[in-house]
């Protein structure tokens, strides 16, 4: 280790050393760091990782194996932002040092396997063609064969990305236009998410019907591409830029809103100001991003009883991406008869994070197991996450323990108390 | 000191795979605690996760006269949890359970890696907390607060770390594994358990702690006044003590404070203040009510400029979390500060505040204040910019100047954050020679051959060359691996 090489970090998007200098190694951070709490190690704490990082910016180290791995086994939840009362802002720096890898070719990221993923997940044209793919896999009983032949024992990372996938559901889009009932307030425009619109089209559906409700017009434009929220978390930030100008493109810009209902996708569009300084256009677009839950929160909803025990997981990038935490609570206390119970260390990020489940199983694996076991001893019979990934992540190990549990996104659950309601079903929306 | 292939192989032996560090990269993250200042990165960091594990590492280095520096969370202040001398550092961050919940006979043992608010959190819905609380609980472990004798904004009702801890077990500098006290107070012998709560490492290993559980008090209330000077701030504190009330907690800020948390946290201090006190009152509700309104009262009486009672748990919670993240939040206005710990006696407050002032301007450097006022414990910030030679310099002789001032007014050099490596050579200042020897020969009976966290708790010792040394030299790659 020699004392002055060159600063690690050279071109573009280097990390910024006045933000790495407000960290004063007070360690307040460490506590809530998912990576910290299973191995207790300073390398894999927030407070760690921004001394490795400023280390290379000063040139104490360079871009080696050793910080790559503790970079990479980062989760990105930014739980350490949340409770920094310095104001570090670790996410940006995060994916600017992991950029800074990237591009310097030194990830640790098995290629192949990042290669298929970034070809996939950001385009939902091709995501729905493999998924379309896959519910053939699963309906036609390839699956069992494949796992009865043990094929996923020896490829890990195969294997995690096989048994997150909960069975396809047959696609159902969210109609381009759905009017505002009752009083209306205005119009927002819904982004209906790579993964959410083909893994969970229900939560799109709900989501634009209470919104309907809450008197919005809501407008889904169909060829809306990718939020780019991959991208930025792997340190892609060339490709996050070009996917947030079409998406600024590709969305109306006569709406009050942008309405998010995948915490991911939500807390990287309200930072592509940051990355795209002096675009307007993607600036106009970051300051009016919401999530679902922040418009229903105050709006009259005809919620009908659901006699439920219910607990709430804090999706990373609602809680710390975007500082929503009350709002999904407070809408889910409202429905008649549900009971809502704490969870604790609910802010604990569930492994999810992303593709990190992907791309590191073990760790993935080992949060959620911290994870299922707190929610098992709520009690709770359904488990509430406003983001697709936490719901997949969830629903995996509740399958694979074989629980009697729902894991399903707060408007889920909202539209099921609907039903319950004198109102309109969903029928009544004339899709 | 680079370690031989020997000590490695068998600390090996003992520890899990993933429990030694022995990378650059992974070494420089445990080269500080929250004193920057003070870098020394270990040879290796073990990470055991039994008390066997610790004992057999002990018994390694002892045989292979390698140093061993113990580290909790590394929150501490002074030094403490770093390498000057490299070897072997142990950090207990694995070791976090609790062994024993006793309720009936109101105690808990530990490990020493656990964070001291866990515990309370772990007894809290049964009625229960652990009561010392300093700044760092929601991350210090209770094994760095029993080596540092750690205190905390409520010791000045509930008494600091020592107070709640009865019994002790520790791996010896020797590689002995004893029990010092246990869980009933009262017990022949001596009295060891108080001579190892505060040796911050320099005994040996702490591998559990068992601590006293109090009963929580019925009510509990918590006043902001903030004051348009310091002065009244400080002779409110001072009337309230006079007026025989102890409150469970006194704490004072400063404006260049406030700012900070206000800032970072947003606790709601009224930012246009001097000062503002946080007085919290706890125990029956009846005499916190009266107590309350007396100390309201002593507060209007001396200018406070408002008196807001904290409506709810949510209000209390906040304003305490503004307190507790002081430190953190400082971050917001300089990239690196001092941090002083030094005691005066209650009266002397209003006096000492003022020669702070004084010293700050002097030296032209800004200094955020947040102290325990009701025991006259000062934590004067002085900020400087680490690439800033010439201010550094001045941080520096502003720091010396506010501690000689604290010492000529009768106090301590330190109230409750340790000694480490920082506060070493100011015991002279404070400690005769004889005093000191007599110290260092009750070091060498737990730690005869000098291993455990040298250079730090005492200053260099004449007959055996003990002393602090700055940063070793760095060693090239692989030189021991
Ligand atoms: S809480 Fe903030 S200032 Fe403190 S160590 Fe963590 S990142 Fe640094
Ligand atoms: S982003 Fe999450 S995993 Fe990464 S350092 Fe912060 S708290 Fe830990």
């Amino acid at each position: 280790m020699a004392e002055t090489l060159a600063p690690a970090f050279t071109g573009a998007d280097v990390p910024d050393m006045a933000a790495l200098r407000t960290c004063v190694h007070c360690g307040i951070c460490l506590p809530v760091c998912p990576t910290y709490r299973v191995l207790g190690e300073e390398m894999d704490s927030p407070r760690g990782r921004l001394y490795l990082i400023r280390a290379a910016a000063e040139g104490r180290i360079g871009l080696t194996p050793s910080l790559t791995r503790h970079l990479d086994l980062c989760l990105g939840c930014r739980a350490c932002e949340t409770a920094c009362p310095s104001g570090v802002p670790f996410g940006s720096l995060l994916e600017t040092a992991r950029g800074q890898v990237e591009r310097q070719g030194r990830s640790t990221t098995p290629r192949l396997l990042g290669r298929l993923i970034f070809a996939l997940f950001p385009r939902p044209d091709r995501l729905g063609a493999a998924l379309g793919a896959l519910g053939l896999y699963q309906r036609s009983g390839l699956q069992r064969l494949v796992r009865a032949a043990g094929v996923l024992r020896v490829a890990p990372r195969l294997a995690a990305m096989e048994a997150l996938l909960p069975v396809v559901p047959r696609r159902a889009d969210v109609p381009v236009l759905t009017p505002a009932r009752g009083t209306r307030r205005g119009r927002v425009a819904l982004l209906t998410g790579c993964v959410q619109r083909h893994l969970y089209p229900d939560v799109n559906r709900a989501t634009a019907r209470l919104l309907s409700l809450a008197g919005w017009d809501v407008v889904a434009p169909p060829a809306q591409g990718c939020c780019g929220g991959l991208d930025l978390h792997a340190g892609r930030l060339d490709e996050l830029r070009l996917r947030a100008r079409a998406l600024t493109a590709a969305l109306p810009d006569d709406v009050d809103w942008v309405v998010t209902n995948a915490a991911g996708c939500g807390s990287a569009m309200r930072e592509y100001a940051h990355w795209l300084p002096g675009d307007a256009g993607v600036a106009r677009l970051a300051g009016r991003v919401r999530d679902v839950s922040q418009l229903l929160v105050d709006a009259e909803l005809p919620l009908g009883r659901l006699g439920a025990t219910v607990t709430y997981h804090d999706a990373c990038h609602l809680v710390h991406g975007q500082k929503v935490r009350n709002e999904p609570r407070a809408l889910l206390a409202r429905i008649p008869g549900l009971r809502l119970v704490e969870l604790a260390d609910s802010e604990l990020c569930c492994g999810s994070a992303g593709i990190y489940n992907l791309l590191e199983p073990a760790m993935a694996e080992r949060l959620l197991a911290m994870k299922i076991e707190r929610i098992v001893q709520t009690g709770a019979r359904i488990v509430v996450a406003g983001n697709p990934g936490c719901l997949l992540q969830i629903a995996k190990g509740v399958r694979e323990r074989g629980l009697d549990l729902e894991v399903l996104h707060p408007v889920q659950v909202l539209a099921r108390a609907l039903d319950q309601g004198r109102s309109f079903g969903e029928q009544d929306l004339g899709r | 000191m680079a370690l031989t292939r020997d000590v490695i192989d068998a600390l090996r032996k003992i520890l899990e795979p993933d429990a030694l560090v022995t990378s650059p990269e992974g070494r420089m993250v445990y080269e500080c605690d929250m004193h920057t200042l003070y870098k020394g990165a270990p040879d290796v960091v073990a990470l055991p996760r039994t008390t066997e594990q610790v004992q057999a590492i002990v018994r390694v280095c002892r045989e292979h006269r390698v140093p061993i520096v113990p580290r909790g969370s590394g929150t501490g202040l002074i030094g403490g949890a770093m390498a000057p001398r490299g070897g072997v550092m142990v950090g207990l961050n694995r070791m976090t359970a609790i062994l024993d919940v006793d309720l009936p006979n109101r105690c808990a043992t530990v490990q020493p890696g656990l964070i001291n608010l866990w515990l309370t959190r772990a007894v809290a819905e049964r009625g229960y907390f652990f009561a010392p609380d300093p700044s760092s609980q929601m991350v210090s472990s209770i094994g760095g607060n029993v080596s540092t004798n750690a205190g905390g904004p409520h010791c000045l009702k509930y008494g600091i770390t020592t107070n709640h801890v009865l019994g002790l077990q520790m791996v010896t500098g020797a590689g002995d594994l004893v029990w010092l006290g246990g869980k009933t107070p009262e017990r022949p012998g001596y009295d060891l358990t108080g001579a190892a709560v505060g040796s911050e490492g320099t005994f040996g290993l702490v591998t559990a702690v068992i601590v006293r559980l109090l009963h929580a008090p019925e009510a509990v209330k918590t006043v902001l006044a903030p004051f348009a000077t310091i002065d009244d701030a400080s002779e409110t504190v001072s009337a309230i003590i006079a007026a025989g009330i102890i409150p469970a907690a006194l704490e004072m800020l400063d404006q260049v404070m406030i700012q900070a948390i206000e800032d970072g946290v947003g606790a709601g201090y009224p930012r246009e203040a001097a000062a503002v006190l946080l007085i919290e009152l706890d125990g029956p509700r009846a005499e916190v009510e009266a107590q309350g309104e007396r100390c309201a009262a002593i507060a209007r009486e001396h200018r406070a400029l408002d008196v807001r009672v904290a409506r709810d748990e949510a209000e209390r919670a906040l304003l305490w979390k503004g307190r507790k993240e002081a430190a953190g939040a400082v971050g917001r206005i300089a990239p690196a500060y001092l941090l002083q710990d030094a005691v005066v006696p209650r009266s002397k407050l209003p006096e000492i505040m003022r020669r702070l002032q004084e010293i700050a301007a002097r030296h032209r450097v800004v200094m955020a204040n947040v102290f325990h006022a009701g025991d006259g414990n000062l934590h004067p910030l002085i900020c400087y910019d680490d690439r800033d030679p010439d201010e550094l310099r001045r941080a520096t002789e502003a720091n010396e100047e506010l501690l000689s001032a604290c010492i000529a007014l009768g106090g301590s050099v330190t109230g409750e954050h340790g000694v480490g490596l920082d506060k070493a050579k100011k015991l002279t200042l404070q400690y005769a020679d004889a005093d000191l020897n007599f110290m260092y020969r009750l070091r060498r009976v737990f730690d005869p051959d000098h291993l455990m966290n040298p250079d730090k708790m005492l200053p260099s010792h004449p007959a055996c060359g003990e002393g602090f040394r700055p940063a070793r030299p760095v060693l090239p790659p692989g030189a021991w691996i």
